[in-house]
């Protein structure tokens, strides 16, 4: 099968375009995590929603290019306030609380938001077709390949230089990065704590809900997409470090091409692939490939 | 609560379980069996939450590796119950050993992931291997020995292996280990500089916990006469912790609470609306953000204050 | 060879050199004092040789048995037990639960999960807690306890597990003078009755010289000058750094 260099494109293409899709997910996951020392479960349910909330936007607006990047970024807005009531209200009370509490919490979010998805959007499955723009297959050459997936690829790479961009050259990324260090260093500085505590967990919401909307259309819409998203977001971020976004890219890298090349040459068994890399990495690094270790002892 | 009024009230559950066959009604004798088997599975998870303080979003899993492999060895090798049920814990017991080496390495949040990751590969391996686990559409039609095909008979069976694992934990958690393990929840490092090695006792606290939690796999795979890959999914540990949490981490007793009153509600919510998650969803929140210690922390609650007055 | 031999033990965090070859002893039933100002690198040795992190360089040995690269649990049970400078107990246990934690430890009962714990140990138990004063106070939870107690409840811990050497840090910080009298009396004749060599760091010089065998300074995480109480008293460079005398 490697001798077909037309098959290997596309299966390394198919790769790396759910690599960016997993990506976008993980980002959230692991900068709310690096911020709040929060390990969000609710994440994959942010995920699910968004990908609701853009069916309903492109029912509105009609499967038109400029409702589709309407559908991604309302997804994205209104999933971002919504979290922010959710913060403000309760998640803020835990703060100063045991972590399990917390992650407890956002289990109960997991329970609650997937109810409400099956009241207001029933239990079938939907799918959402690529905007026109991005339909058909484009020719690179070696081979055809779908616009979307191309899409895909392009934009996991631009969100991750963007948030990039965003913690190690601006003012709020500086913050963050104080945020993540040491909080009573960032106390000290005056800076509202409050406020870039809801600013991040809004902000990993919003990602993960703008995932889910560009992910809606190369795969099914129903309400049990989360909880199998959470368990690669998982994965990933074990894998590359909880906290470290770069940990969260190459996470996202292995696990997307041991998901599409196992499923070629592993089969169904494509899914103990993933674990036994996990497994292995955490045998050499039990905090992840970029994470730090949580002792001091070395 | 104290140990007497603990052992008071399990000595008085007991009474009360030995009649519930008595009164007549079949529907009542069943429900109790699967409260009873919901107990012994949160008393399991308390081993490692109340005791040791680390809390494993991937207990289900050997709950199901119990219940697959008991199913396994009574339908496809025709073992007999004693050997068949032995031989699943034990199972259930070295996957524990391997899975937990890696898991204790991690602290808290680390733990929690890794367990429900673990739990996850365990839930795909029984969806993937359908000559085995019968894959999605479960293992069906276990072949139970005639003794316990009457449900009088289950009912017996299931409180005896239910209360002599329930005296067995109970043993341990007012022993040496007990108290080494309570130890280390505690103050993991004193511990470790009095000469615990701590990695040690919670891989032991691990895999006694996931022990317990394969009997109980092992006894719900005999009541249901099959074992269903559900069972293994993540939420169905998370299913577990609430159980525990609600009831209150902090005492013996609490799971037993727990379980029993989560389980009595989603059955009865279940005959209103199919929403019993939202509703088991916005309970958990209530009780992390108002009633962190659980039912029994507010019955101490309710106690001192009426005392008070 | 001396009884607990430290020799060129370096730790780097990072670029920074917290420990720089570092080389003393003690010697059996000494009463040995690390003193320096803060930040002079005291608790950082004392989890070097504890085993709490592990040194760059340098070794470490016990009756010459190498400590460096063994875990902390494995060191106290070659005979070495420590306190924390910040108070360090199991505080939702009573003290006499703390106390047989401790001996439960020492003895390997910890692998026993049919030994019942309630009364275990009572007598040896209550002995200690009277031996630091605590007799009155056994059933009341640890973290309910005044500072002053805690501290004293670590060191009934500490002896439980029945150490060659204990390692004490700051064992009187945060007590007012009358308790850090009466608490170094009280370690004072408890390592000489039980013939326990004791090292200790300490902020107050009253307390160094009134227990204090031999003496180290520590300066910028460098040993400037080790000897008797009377040498380091007179010494030149450790009046002018540590006490700050030119």
């Amino acid at each position: 099968m490697f001798a077909n260099p037309m098959i290997l494109f596309i299966q390394v293409m198919n790769s790396f375009s759910l690599a960016m899709n997993l990506f976008i997910i993980a980002a959230g996951l692991t900068l709310i995590f690096g911020v709040l020392r929060i390990v969000n479960f609710a994440h994959g349910a942010f995920y699910m929603v968004g990908a609701y909330l853009a069916l309903s936007i492109l029912g509105v607006t009609g499967n038109s290019n400029l409702g589709f990047v309407l559908g991604v970024l309302g997804a994205g807005a209104a999933m971002g306030a919504m979290a922010f009531v959710v913060e403000r209200v309760l998640l803020s009370q835990l703060y100063d609380k045991e972590h399990m509490l917390q992650l407890l919490f956002t289990f109960a979010l997991v329970l609650v938001i997937k109810d409400v998805v099956k009241m207001i959007w029933g239990s079938g499955q939907y799918s959402i077709s690529a905007p026109p723009f991005l339909r058909g297959a484009v020719n690179l050459g070696i081979s055809p390949y779908p616009k979307y997936a191309l899409f895909l690829c392009i934009a996991g790479p631009i969100i991750a230089v963007a948030i990039w961009f965003f913690m190690e050259r601006t003012r709020w990324g500086r913050i963050l990065r104080a945020a993540r260090e040491d909080r009573v260093m960032l106390n000290a500085l005056g800076t509202d704590v409050k406020l870039v505590y809801s600013g991040v967990f809004v902000a990993g919401a919003a990602l993960a809900a703008m995932g889910g909307a560009l992910a809606a259309p190369r795969s099914a819409v129903d309400p049990g997409m989360d909880a199998l998203v959470i368990i690669d977001a998982f994965i990933i971020v074990i894998i590359g470090g909880l906290g470290s976004l770069l940990g969260s890219f190459i996470g996202a890298l292995i696990l997307g091409f041991l998901t599409v090349m196992g499923s070629i040459y592993l089969q169904e068994w494509a899914i103990v692939a993933s674990y036994v890399m996990m497994v292995v990495i955490l045998l050499v690094r039990p905090w992840g490939l970029f994470g730090k270790p949580d002792e001091e002892r070395h | 609560m104290t140990n007497r009024s603990q052992l008071a009230f399990l000595a008085l559950l007991f009474l009360i379980l030995l009649a519930v066959p008595f009164m007549g009604s079949r529907y009542l004798t069943e429900l109790t069996v699967q409260v009873m088997i919901f107990s012994l599975l949160a008393l399991s998870l308390n081993i490692l939450v109340g005791h040791i303080g680390l809390v494993s979003f991937g207990h289900a899993a050997f709950f199901a590796i119990g219940g697959y492999a008991t199913a396994f060895f009574l339908s496809r090798w025709q073992l007999p119950l004693g050997i068949a049920m032995p031989m699943a814990v034990l199972l259930a017991s070295i996957f524990a050993l391997m899975i937990g080496a890696l898991c204790v390495r991690l602290k808290a949040i680390y733990f929690a992931m890794l367990t429900l990751a673990f739990s996850m590969l365990v839930w795909g391996i029984i969806i993937k291997w359908k000559p085995v686990t019968g894959g999605d559409d479960g293992f069906v039609g276990i072949a139970l020995p005639q003794f316990l095909s009457s449900p009088q008979n289950f009912y017996w069976f299931t409180l005896a292996v239910v209360s002599i694992s329930t005296a067995l934990m109970w043993v341990l958690s007012k022993s040496t280990m007990g108290q080494i393990f309570v130890a280390i929840r505690e103050n993991e490092t004193r511990a470790n500089f009095l000469g615990v090695n701590v990695r040690q006792m919670q891989l032991i606290g691990f895999v006694l916990a996931a022990l317990f939690a394969a009997v109980a796999g092992s006894l719900m795979s005999m009541y249901l006469r099959g074992m269903y890959p559900q069972s293994a999914f993540w939420t169905q540990s998370g299913h577990i912790v609430i159980s525990v949490l609600l009831g209150g981490v902090h005492s013996f007793v609490g799971p037993i609470l727990g379980a029993s009153l989560l389980y009595l509600l989603e059955v009865t919510i279940h005959q209103y609306t199919q929403y019993w998650p939202l509703v088991m969803g916005l309970i958990l929140i209530i009780v992390v953000l108002v009633l962190p210690e659980g039912l029994i922390g507010l019955f101490r609650k309710l106690y001192t204050s009426v005392r008070r007055e | 060879m001396a009884f607990l031999e430290i020799t060129d033990a370096t730790k780097k965090f990072g670029g920074f050199l917290a420990i720089n070859a570092v080389t003393f002893c003690v010697e059996r039933g000494a009463r040995h004092a690390i003193i320096g100002p803060n930040g002079a690198g005291k608790t950082t040795l004392f989890n070097l040789i504890s085993g709490l992190i592990l040194p760059t360089t340098g070794s470490i040995t016990l009756e010459g048995k190498r400590l460096a690269k063994k875990k902390p649990h494995e060191i106290v049970q070659i005979g070495m037990a420590r306190s924390f400078q910040k108070v360090n107990v199991f505080p939702r246990k009573t003290a006499f639960e703390n106390v047989q934690v401790a001996l439960i430890a020492s003895r390997k009962l910890q692998y026993n999960p049919f030994r019942g714990a309630a009364e275990l140990f009572r007598d040896e138990i209550m002995e200690l807690l009277e031996q630091v004063k605590l007799g009155a106070d056994s059933e009341r939870r640890a973290g309910e306890l005044a500072h002053g107690k805690q501290k004293q409840l670590e060191l009934a811990v500490a002896l439980a597990a029945e150490p060659k050497i204990l390692l004490l840090d700051e064992p009187t910080a945060g007590m007012s003078i009358a308790e850090t009298l009466s608490s170094i009396a009280l370690i004072r004749d408890i390592v000489q009755e039980r013939g326990i060599t004791l090292l200790f760091t300490e902020h107050d010089m009253n307390v160094v010289f009134e227990i204090a065998s031999t003496i180290s300074v520590l300066h910028h995480g460098e040993i400037i000058a080790t000897g008797l109480p009377q040498e380091i008293r007179v010494n030149d460079d450790v009046q002018r750094i540590y006490l700050g005398r030119e």
